[in-house]
This record gives C-alpha cells, sequence and structure tokens, in this order.
C-alpha cells in the first residue's frame, strides 16, 4: 500500500517543519522528491539526509517569475512531475484594523498566489500523462477562523475553493486535487507561542497534545497514493480533534 | 486532402472518439463533435506535440472548428 516508487514529487516549504516531514515521507515511499524552500541550510541539511532520489530547488515564492521557473525545473530535473505538494506559507499576524496592506499582499502572494501559479504549471502535463496528484497544505483556521489572522485564514480558505474548482476541472482526466488541514502541529510557527498560550490551545484540542509534521505526512502519502484515486476536492482536517467538520 | 489536414482529422477521431465521416472542416469541437472544454485544450495540445509548434492561448481561443485547426497549423507549419 501507498508505494510511491517511480513517482516524483515537488514539495514547496520543505526547509520548514511539516515541510521536511512530508519530504522525508514521501521519499520513504519510494518517491524522487525535489525540495523546494528558501532556508538554504536546512534544504542542504534534509538533502543530505535523504541521500539518493532527492533534487534541491531553492526558491522565493513571493517571485512571481522564480514560481513560474519552479515547475519547469523540477520537471526537468526529475524527468516529470506526479505529485505536487503546496506546502510553503508564512504568517504575518496582527489585528484586523491594523492589519496592513503589505501585510495582507505578501500572505496572499505566497499563501494563495504562488500555490495557484505552482498548481497552473503542472497541471497541463499531469492530464497529458493522465495521473497527477495536487495536494495543498491549508489550514484548520481557514475553516473556522482565528482572531489575528484575517490574511492568513483567507489564503487557507482560498486554498480550498482553489483546489475543489481545480479538483471537478481535471477529475476526468485522473489527476485527483486535495487539501489537508492541519490544526496545532509541533512547528517553528508554533514554538513560538509561550507557555500560557500553548496551554490555552491545548485546552481547545480533545487529544490534549499537539500533532507532529509526520502525522500531517502520512495524510499527504495517502492522497498522493494509487490507493487514493477516488478521493478529490476533499480537505483532510488532521487537528486531534480541534475541529470536527 | 493536405498532410496537415490527415494529421489533425486522425488526432480529433483518436482525442474525442468520433467517427471520420463527422470530422469535416466546418464541424466544431464543442457544438458538433461532442468535446467539453477541457478537451479543446487538450487537443490544443496535441496539435502542439504532432506539429512541434507553440500554440499560444489568444490564437488557441480561434481555433474553434475543425478547419480552424487545419488552417492554423498550415502557416504555423508553412513559417
Amino acid at each position: 500500500m501507498f508505494d510511491l516508487s517511480g513517482k516524483t514529487a515537488l514539495v514547496t516549504g520543505a526547509s520548514g517543519g511539516i515541510g521536511k516531514e512530508i519530504a522525508r515521507a514521501l521519499h520513504a515511499q519510494g518517491a524522487r522528491v525535489a525540495i523546494s524552500g528558501t532556508r538554504r541550510e536546512a534544504l542542504d541539511a534534509l538533502a543530505a539526509e535523504l541521500g539518493s532520489r532527492v533534487e534541491m530547488l531553492p526558491c522565493d515564492l513571493s517571485d512571481a517569475q522564480a514560481v513560474e521557473a519552479l515547475v519547469p525545473a523540477s520537471e526537468a530535473a526529475l524527468g516529470g512531475l506526479d505529485i505536487l505538494v503546496s506546502n510553503a506559507g508564512v504568517t504575518r499576524d496582527n489585528l484586523f484594523m491594523r492589519m496592513k496592506d503589505e501585510e495582507w499582499d505578501n500572505v496572499i502572494a505566497i499563501n494563495l498566489t504562488a500555490s495557484f501559479r505552482l498548481a497552473r504549471a503542472c497541471v497541463k502535463s499531469m492530464m497529458r500523462k493522465r495521473f497527477g496528484r495536487i495536494i495543498g497544505i491549508t489550514s484548520v483556521v481557514g475553516v473556522v477562523g482565528n482572531a489575528g489572522q484575517g490574511n492568513y485564514a483567507a489564503s487557507k480558505a482560498g486554498m480550498i475553493g482553489m483546489f475543489k474548482s481545480l479538483a471537478s476541472e481535471v477529475a476526468s482526466r485522473n489527476v485527483t486535487v486535495n487539501c489537508v488541514a492541519p490544526g496545532f502541529i509541533e512547528s517553528p510557527m508554533t514554538d513560538a507561542l509561550n507557555e500560557k498560550q500553548r496551554a490555552a490551545v491545548l485546552t481547545t484540542v480533545p487529544m490534549g497534545r499537539l500533532g507532529t509534521g509526520a502525522e500531517i505526512a502520512a495524510s499527504v502519502v495517502y492522497l498522493a497514493s494509487s490507493e487514493a484515486s477516488y478521493v478529490t476536492g476533499q480537505t483532510l482536517h488532521v487537528n486531534g480533534g480541534m475541529a470536527m467538520i | 486532402m493536405s498532410d496537415v489536414a490527415e494529421r489533425v482529422k486522425k488526432i480529433v477521431i483518436e482525442h474525442l472518439g468520433v467517427d471520420a465521416d463527422k470530422v469535416v472542416d466546418n464541424a466544431n469541437f464543442i457544438e458538433d463533435l461532442g468535446a467539453d472544454s477541457l478537451d479543446t485544450v487538450e487537443l490544443v495540445m496535441a496539435f502542439e506535440e504532432e506539429f512541434s509548434v507553440e500554440i499560444p492561448d489568444d490564437a488557441a481561443e480561434t481555433i474553434v472548428t475543425v478547419g480552424d485547426a487545419v488552417n492554423f497549423l498550415e502557416k504555423a507549419t508553412a513559417a
């Protein structure tokens, strides 16, 4: 089950906590993986750890031209692209009434517009091959909202609607498009919480703990696999029961 | 029938699974041959591959009949 031997995958945000685990998991199932991100050192370390079947493609997703070039570069490096995991994301939290246009634009550009451009760039060859997996890493916040994260929530909700639309368009070509929506996951993003915030967060999670990147990665592996061939347009919530949707 | 026309018609027949006698010059891909909008995108992709040309989006939008495709590709490959 869930064998990805011979498949090729691009993971954006692979220098981050969850992205790294996604790259590891896809690689462990046999895929050839292109890892993209902004932190060169983290990518170097991950590439060294994975050893073979890995390509490193640093990319700044706020740069439109760099985004446009990323899929062709991955296809060239891997000899095709079967799986896109659009994972990169940033937060620029602020109260709604104080949010600057620049904070809004930056989060929408990286989280939503870059996902759009990447998916647009890879869908043509996936249609031609009659196989493709596009997986967006969204967030529980995109569905339930969160104070101070109007921009982030909008970008993540946008991703869900965008990918449902794409899923409808390409379903007949055996290209599936889904989202994984993590809840609170151990990562640099949640490390920024202080103890009090952390305790408050945990009262909202029936499982009483944060999730791990590996638990997100396992869902990605499932959606990327041939076994998930009849699953499209869905959002898989991985949140310890925090929101049951 | 020109060589280009023959190759275009072969692609259309294969791709849309329609009878050869329906694939005439004035046959509209969507109205006459039952293509959906995604089929038309795929047809353009198939033409690009077969003739090793690039068909920009604004040109692709003008290719709505078999004859349109033949005309476009005859010009594109003659150049």
